[in-house]
């Protein structure tokens, strides 16, 4: 899935790093100079999960200009509504198509109206 | 393996005939994507195997199933962003202006495939309309299958990621199997029906906004006309008539003047001038 992702925001021309799970991004993000446009996240990781990950994004202030959008399997209305709440800004079911997830970031103002077409 | 170029024409005046809509010669490969469930449905082992079978014994519900398969798109929720977003800023102000007496909107949606276009509408309508006021959306496709599935509400994971905010997908969608249902809620005020925009029109009210969009590029310049001639007498004097990005009336239908609306653009009918009052002014 992280190499199907880092292919798709890749050809957009975004710069991609990657990380295991939630606690080895916060790690990665703390060591960053530029803060990221963009976090892809899963909600099912070891050590810290996605949902941990974006309630603990969205309390550090330095990473307050990080778009978070939750790529995952987890498909119920209450997992959707709990990632909301914890500030994530778009949800993504897994599967999708690489459309799919362009239209989202262009949602999110990320990418231009119409770049897959 | 591809078609032959006489199973191609078949195909080809098949669809022509029943939908008007031209397969121009390189859709080969189109048609043998599109038709291959088709074939197999019917029992066929190819695609080739079916139109051979047919060619011989003719049989209108595959006629009807092959031009289904070769006249739905893949569609996407709030497509193109743009009309929707002219739509809530700029047009539904103005009708809420202009029919304040009766507080009530009428808007088609045609060529609606799946429905995502209809439902999207809604959703737009909901969040824009002001309390008290009434909408009505009707549906129409040429598929009766599309029209299926667009009145069951139905969308699959896939489906429900394309182009619509997750925001809009918790409010107005609960979980169906492995998919998605449209609210109740979301579902009324909005009607289905099969239509053929190249054949005669139902008579129905008058609309005050049209979504006519990607119908028009399938088409020749005659029938390009007779459609936006077909549509025009079922728009509201001062509605409002959006095509896709790639269409337009003009040098097809001069009825029609071109409104540009932020980064879009709009098209209405324009104002009759009496003949007695050209050139005094």
């Amino acid at each position: 899935m992280r190499l199907i992702l880092r292919r798709i925001v890749g050809q957009l021309g975004f710069e991609v790093s990657d990380a295991e799970d939630g606690r080895a991004a916060l790690d990665l993000l703390a060591g960053m100079e530029t803060v990221p446009n963009l976090a892809l996240v899963d909600w099912n990781m070891p050590n810290m999960n996605g949902l941990e990950f974006v309630t603990a994004a969205r309390e550090d202030p330095r990473l307050r200009e990080m778009t978070l959008v939750m790529v995952t399997t987890e498909s119920e209305q209450s997992h959707i509504v709990r990632a909301l709440a914890a500030g994530a800004h778009e949800y993504v079911i897994k599967p999708f198509t690489s459309e799919a997830m362009i239209e989202k970031l262009a949602l999110l103002g990320l990418v231009p109206t119409g770049a897959n077409t | 393996m591809t078609l032959s170029a006489s199973d191609f024409a078949f195909v080809a005046g098949l669809v022509r005939r029943e939908s008007a809509i031209v397969l121009t010669p390189g859709k080969e490969y189109l048609v043998e994507a599109r038709l291959l469930p088709v074939a197999r449905q019917a029992g066929a082992a190819s695609v080739a195997e079916f139109l051979a079978g047919l060619q011989r014994r003719p049989d209108p519900a595959a006629n009807r199933a092959i031009v289904d398969a070769l006249t739905t798109n893949e569609t996407s929720w709030f497509r193109d962003r743009e009309p929707f977003t002219a739509l809530t800023d700029a047009v539904l102000p103005e009708l809420v202006t202009s029919r304040s007496s009766n507080r009530s909107l009428r808007i088609w949606s045609a060529a609606c495939s799946s429905g995502q276009e209809p439902y999207s509408l809604a959703m737009s309508l909901q969040q824009a309309l002001p309390a008290g006021w009434r909408y009505h959306i009707t549906g129409t496709d040429i598929s009766t299958e599309m029209i299926k599935r667009a009145s069951a509400g139905e969308f699959s994971q896939v489906e429900v990621n394309r182009g619509l905010p997750v925001q809009q997908l918790v409010h107005h969608f609960t979980r169906s199997g492995t998919g998605w249902k449209v609210t109740p809620a979301l579902r009324e005020n909005i009607t289905f029906q099969q239509m053929n925009l190249t054949a005669p029109l139902p008579s129905m009210a008058p609309f005050d906004v049209i979504f006519l969009r990607n119908v028009l590029i399938y088409f020749d310049v005659e029938t390009k006309r007779s459609v936006l001639r077909n549509v025009s007498r079922l728009l509201r004097p001062d509605g409002w008539l959006f095509l896709g990005a790639a269409e337009t009336t003009i040098g097809v239908d001069e009825s029609f003047e071109r409104v540009a609306i932020g980064r879009t653009s709009a098209y209405r009918p324009r104002v009759q001038v009496p003949a007695g009052a050209l050139g005094k002014g």
